[in-house]
Formats: structure tokens, C-alpha cells, sequence
């Protein structure tokens, strides 16, 4: 049952969690580098935030181009998604 | 006074409201067949559907709780909507496309499609309820909370329209017009929000003494005598009584008058003390209530609050902003936020005391002010594993709620179903960076209510203009109805084919199972209304992160496990189902937060060590269902293992 897509789905998945992990980690065990101020005065914290939604999105467009149709659904469905 | 009923914002809110139901009413007059009423015969256009799923999701909860947390709070609202969205990628990475092939209609559909066992059915519609009932209080209460400053009415009966109007959508249409509802008013939050934002940062900020009524809350400073007594010039100071002793309160009374005025305490230079001007709502013992030490009345309310107090450099105004300059120039200035103290009085009666507290911008944009959240910068390690369970209970809560999982079946097929969630996701998240900005402005806006932290983003909207709060609370009132709907539907969904089925054991027809799921309709309908009005003083974005709990714990194990388990058996997936959500619901109704807000008694004798109980529980669902398998392999598999 594990077709491609699959697979690329949780190879996608596991980038994402290493994403949010990192930030959930450094929330908790170290709230203060979340304070430091990196580019244009803006924190780290609304930096890495923004980042993850935008990711999010990013991520999620990038499985629907690689994506294929399922096979018995080829002629419904023409071409990659976007 | 913070809220004025206007003519023309109840015009614009009616006129907007009757509009989504006829056009549900139109288009379910479509949807006669069960497929119909359930699914949508798979038919709804995958844009329509990905919109949709933002309807579904950017709910009261995501509107009000986040912008409201955020404006109190600051950053801290912000980690909810990077949840909430973190929480779409397990959706459609792991979970979307094998459950549109193996399922149906429902949750329960989908496991039962494995392993058709009446015991799966039981228990997963047995969750799916729990679930559905826990999301829906949040969005009740949201409900309550946007009619009583729009129309006048009390919350509850905000909560008896959004229940009955909902009820009614529900019976006469089903998810073809719900569907629809959620694509309209999907499109209209995000559009909207947008609006709101641009005139935000064309607005900026302003250094200001109080709140939008112009009312300017009093500084003073008091001098303290040698045997500690403090002095101010004007004011008599009053004996503290009651609770007030050990409290950082002075209650002060002007000379020449009997009101009783309350100042909060700070330290300025040696032997002077700073008081700040406080708001007070006190309940007498005799049942009246009063407003800064006299009855409430349209004239004497509590003011709105929300400023900043000081801007870089001096600057009494910012000029209009841009997306980064919002935050740097926060960064550098000074608000002042509002907290809360309960002070039990010496005649029995009970006094809110509502106190500044002025905060540098770094601190408003860095986690963990939210007394929720304070425990990150705590020594405590279950402190620090309170955030990490919410964390995690985020970010496993989507894919296992029952009415987004409802929406994968709406799409023809797995490639239209990866799209729909390609444009949920991309309105989903272009709205929670939007949370940001307006709870920020709201937080600034000088609109806000001290004793509501859900009526910030319309407040903002007020702030703005008339029209504008008109429309948002409108949006927002369809979005409770649109969520609302489509969470009625996932339970009357599971009563009708999982349970009922189960439950009479007989096979029933098309016309049975939609007659039952509407009798469901009308009886959870009815459950919500009742509960919204219990869990009124709740943020209502607290209360969806439990609602997340109870859903990954319950379902996410059972859904993992059978996508990617190949021993994974019926036993084991009603047991970790079972598991899951008892011990989640159990550890919520257990926990010191429930303990403080519903039954009102002192948090610290609560047993549970720390608030949100995913880290425990999902991980207890997952090894309920492992070892529950392993014990229950069939017997080929065990002698090859």
C-alpha cells in the first residue's frame, strides 16, 4: 500500500517535523534566543514563526507538482497539480 | 461604554446572515440521497472544496481566540495558529490520500472499511461524538460572545440563535450547501481580515492615555510614611479589609466623595510609590453589581482599553507601517496590557480588580507572557511539558478531527483532494499571518474590553469603522454557523452509520439514515447550546486546543497505525480509540485549568500535574494499540512471528 506519493508525502512529513520540532524545542528549552533580533529589528521568534506557515505552504505545493495521478485515474485527471 | 448597538451594523449582519441561509436552503433543495447529504455525491469542484476547508477550519476559535489571545498577550496567541497550521501538513502528507481510499463517509467508515468489525464502528462513532461536542462548545461560546455587543442581547441568547439556526441548516440541507456556506464565508474571513490589516498598518500606532472613549486613566504618586501608611494628596486612603490586605491594591476614596477607587502599586523613587488607576466589577453581597465603585449604568461602564505608551525615540505617533516595520517599531515601544485579580471583600461580596500593566514591546513579541504559557521560562520540567503537550496536541489534532477528515470525501478523487488541500492550506495560512497583525493592532487599538479576550478582533474592526464591525462580526457570526454545521453534520454522520447501525442491528435504508442523523442533528444541537452557555468565561482558542487533544488522542493512533501497521488489529483499534479519548477527556475534566474556570474550585488540588494531556495520551493510544494487537494477532501471524 505504500505507493510513491506516499513515500514522498513522508519524506515531506519528516522535513516539516524537523521544522516545528526545532521550534517547539528552542521555545522550551531555550525561550530566550527566541528574543534576539536577526534582521530588521523583527525577533527571531515572528521570524521562525512566519517561516513555518509559509513552509507549510511551500511544502505542500512542492507534493502536489511531484505528485502523480493514481494510475486508474489518469484519464480523469490529466497532468501534474498545481 | 464599549459596546453601542448601530443600526446599520444590524442591518449589514442580517442582511448578510439571511443571504448564507437561503443560499443553503437553495442548494440543498439539491441534495436528496444519503450520498447527497453526506458527501456531497463527491462532486464539489476541488478549489470550492480547498476554500472550504479554510471555512471549516478558520473557525470562531481561530477568529476570535487567536486575535484575542494575541491582543492580550501578545506572541503567545501567535503558537496557536503556527499549531493549528503545522497541523494541516500531517493531514495531507500522511493521512489524506490513503483515507479517501479506503473510506467512505466518516472516520469510522474509513477504519471499518478494513476491517468491517461492529466494535471499530462502535467506538470510533463513539469518538467521533466526543470530539465533535468538545469542538463545538468553543464555537457556541464564540457565538455568544460576537451578539451580545452587536444586537445588545446576553450570551446566551447568542448561543439559543447559533444553536437553532444551525439546527435548521443542518436538518433541511446537509454537506452539499454546508460546503458551500464554508467556501463563501472562507473567502469572505480571509478577504475581509485583509482589509483589516491595510488599515492597520495605514493607521500605525499612537502614544495614548487611555482607551477610544478619551477617558485618562489616573497616575499618581503617593508618599510613604515612616510607619508605612501611604499618603496622597486629594484622596483619602482606605483601611484594606478582606483580601485586599496582602494584595498590590490601594483603595482609594476622592475627598469630598464616597466612590471607591482602586490603584495598583509600583515602586518609583525611595519612599514614593506610583499608582496606576485600575477597573473594578464588583458583586455585592447583595447581589448589585458595581462599576468602579458605583452602579453600573450607561454612563458609568468600564472603559476600553489598549494603547501604546511610549514609541522609539520619543515620537507621539508612528505614521502608517509596513509589514516589518509593525513589529520593529512594537519592538521598541512600550504597551500596556491588562490582567486580572479576584479579591473576595470583607462583607462577602467579591471584587474583579482589572490593573495596568505596562510591558516593552520585546517582551509583547516573545513567547511565553501568556500565564498559560509562562512555564517555558520556568526551572519546573512539567511546566515546560504543559507547552509541549499543547505543541504536540496542535500538531496531531487536524488530521484527526472528524470534520475535516468529512471534507476528503466531497472531491472526486485523490488528486482533486491533494489540490483542495494545497488551497486550504494556502488560505488557512495567509490568514494566521494576518492573526498576528490584528491581534497586535487590536492590542493597540483602544477598543478592547478588559473582561473579554474573545471580542478583540471585532473590537479592532470598531475601532476601524462602523461598517466594518458590521461585516467582521457578520463573517464571524457565519463562521460559527458554517463550523458549527459541519461538526452537527460529522456526529449526526457517526450516530446514523456507525452507531445506529451497531445499535439496531438491522440493515436501514437511505431514508432511515438520513432521518436518524437529522433526530442526531437536533439533539447535539441542543447538547452545544446547553454547553456554550456553561463555559462563557473561556477563551474560546483555550478551548479548541482541547478539542485537538481529545481528537489526536483518540483517532490519530488508530489512523496512523492502520495506514502504516500491517499487524494492526480490529481489537487493537477499538482499545486505543476507547483509551485515547477517555484518558484525554478524563485528564482535561481533571485538570487544575477546568478545576479554576467551570467548577470554581482552587486549581492546585487538581492531580493532574500540568494542563493539556496530548503528551501523555497520544503516546497511551499508541501503545494501547500496539500491545492490544500483538495480543490479539491472528494465528498464522503469530507462530511466523
Amino acid at each position: 500500500m505504500q505507493s510513491r506519493n506516499a513515500r514522498i508525502g513522508l519524506k515531506l512529513f519528516c522535513v516539516y517535523l524537523l521544522l516545528y520540532g526545532g521550534f517547539v524545542g528552542i521555545n522550551t528549552f531555550s525561550p530566550e534566543t527566541m528574543e534576539k533580533t536577526p534582521f530588521a529589528g523583527v525577533n527571531l521568534a515572528i521570524w521562525y514563526g512566519m517561516a513555518l506557515i509559509i513552509g507549510a505552504f511551500v511544502l505542500a505545493l512542492i507534493y502536489g507538482i511531484v505528485c502523480k495521478p493514481e494510475e486508474d485515474e489518469v484519464n480523469k485527471e490529466g497532468g501534474a497539480d498545481a | 461604554m464599549i459596546y453601542e448597538a448601530s443600526t446599520l451594523a444590524v442591518v449589514i449582519f442580517f442582511a448578510f446572515v439571511a443571504f448564507t441561509l437561503g443560499l443553503s436552503f437553495y442548494l440543498g433543495g439539491k441534495a436528496k440521497s444519503s450520498e447527497g447529504y453526506f458527501a456531497a455525491h463527491g462532486q464539489i469542484p476541488w478549489f470550492v472544496n480547498g476554500v472550504a476547508f479554510a471555512g471549516d477550519y478558520l473557525s470562531a476559535a481561530s477568529f476570535l481566540g487567536i486575535c484575542g489571545m494575541i491582543a492580550f498577550s501578545g506572541y503567545d496567541g501567535f503558537l496557536y495558529s503556527i499549531g493549528f497550521l503545522a497541523g494541516w501538513i500531517v493531514a495531507l502528507f500522511v493521512i489524506a490520500e490513503p483515507m479517501k481510499r479506503l473510506g467512505k463517509f466518516t472516520f469510522a467508515d474509513a477504519l471499518d472499511a478494513k476491517f468491517q468489525s461492529k466494535g471499530v464502528k462502535l467506538a470510533a462513532g463513539i469518538s467521533t461524538l466526543a470530539v465533535s461536542v468538545f469542538y463545538l462548545i468553543p464555537q457556541m461560546v464564540g457565538a455568544g460572545v460576537l451578539v451580545q455587543p452587536l444586537l445588545g442581547f446576553p450570551h446566551w441568547v447568542g448561543v439559543v440563535i447559533v444553536g437553532s439556526v444551525v439546527i435548521l441548516i443542518v436538518v433541511t440541507a446537509g454537506m452539499v450547501s454546508t460546503t458551500w456556506v464554508q467556501f463563501l464565508k472562507g473567502s469572505l474571513l480571509v478577504i475581509f481580515s485583509t482589509v483589516l490589516v491595510v488599515m492597520l498598518l495605514a493607521r500605525g500606532y499612537e502614544v495614548k492615555q487611555g482607551g477610544n472613549d478619551e477617558y485618562e486613566f489616573k497616575t499618581l504618586t503617593a508618599v510613604e510614611q515612616e510607619d508605612g501608611a501611604l499618603s496622597i494628596e486629594g484622596y483619602e486612603v482606605l483601611a484594606p479589609g478582606g483580601e485586599w490586605g496582602g494584595s498590590n491594591f490601594v483603595q482609594l476614596s476622592p475627598a469630598g466623595s464616597d466612590q471607591v477607587l482602586v490603584f495598583s502599586q509600583a515602586d518609583a523613587s525611595e519612599g514614593e510609590v506610583l499608582l496606576r488607576e485600575a477597573q473594578t466589577v464588583t458583586m455585592t453581597n447583595d447581589g448589585q453589581k458595581l462599576v468602579n465603585g458605583k452602579p453600573q449604568s450607561a454612563e458609568n461602564d468600564l472603559h476600553p482599553v489598549g494603547r501604546v505608551s511610549k514609541l522609539p525615540e520619543g515620537k507621539e505617533e508612528s505614521g502608517p507601517l509596513d509589514l516589518l516595520s509593525f513589529f520593529s517599531t512594537l519592538q521598541e515601544s512600550e504597551v500596556v496590557l491588562w490582567r486580572s485579580e479576584k479579591i473576595t471583600n470583607e462583607d462577602g461580596g467579591s471584587t474583579t480588580v482589572y490593573y495596568q500593566k505596562p510591558t516593552p514591546g520585546a517582551q509583547v513579541l516573545r513567547p511565553g507572557e501568556h500565564p498559560k504559557f509562562a512555564g517555558i521560562r520556568s526551572d519546573k520540567f512539567s511546566n515546560k511539558l504543559n507547552f509541549l503537550s499543547l505543541m504536540l496536541a496542535l500538531f496531531c489534532g487536524t488530521a484527526s478531527l472528524p470534520h475535516i477528515l468529512i471534507r476528503y470525501y466531497t472531491v472526486k478523487d485523490g488528486a482533486s483532494a491533494r489540490k483542495s488541500t494545497i488551497v486550504g492550506i494556502a488560505s488557512i495560512g495567509f490568514f494566521y499571518v494576518l492573526t498576528l497583525y490584528m491581534g497586535l493592532g487590536a492590542m493597540t487599538s483602544g477598543a478592547m474590553d478588559v473582561t473579554s479576550s474573545n471580542m478583540a478582533a471585532p473590537l479592532l474592526a470598531k475601532s476601524m469603522a462602523d461598517w466594518l464591525f458590521a461585516v467582521i462580526s457578520a463573517i464571524a457570526f457565519t463562521t460559527v454557523l458554517g463550523t458549527v454545521s459541519g461538526l452537527i453534520l460529522a456526529s449526526a454522520g457517526a450516530v446514523a452509520h456507525d452507531l445506529a447501525g451497531v445499535v439496531l442491528k438491522e440493515k436501514l435504508n437511505d431514508a432511515e439514515l438520513v432521518r436518524i442523523a437529522k433526530i442526531t442533528s437536533v439533539i447535539v444541537g441542543a447538547i452545544a447550546i446547553v454547553l456554550g452557555i456553561l463555559f462563557e468565561k473561556m477563551n474560546v482558542g483555550f478551548l479548541v486546543g482541547w478539542a485537538f487533544s481529545v481528537a489526536a488522542s483518540a483517532n490519530l493512533p488508530s489512523l496512523v497505525m492502520l495506514l502504516f501497521w500491517k499487524k494492526t488489529t480490529k481489537q487493537g483499534i477499538t482499545a486505543a480509540v476507547l483509551v485515547g479519548m477517555i484518558s484525554s477527556l478524563g485528564w482535561i475534566l481533571l485538570s487544575g485549568d477546568t478545576f479554576k474556570s467551570v467548577y470554581g474550585i482552587d486549581p492546585e488540588t487538581s492531580p493532574v500535574p500540568f494542563d493539556q494531556p496530548g503528551i501523555v495520551t497520544i503516546p497511551l493510544g499508541f501503545l494501547t494499540l500496539w500491545v492490544v494487537s500483538l495480543m490479539t494477532q491472528p494465528k498464522e501471524e503469530v507462530s511466523a512471528a
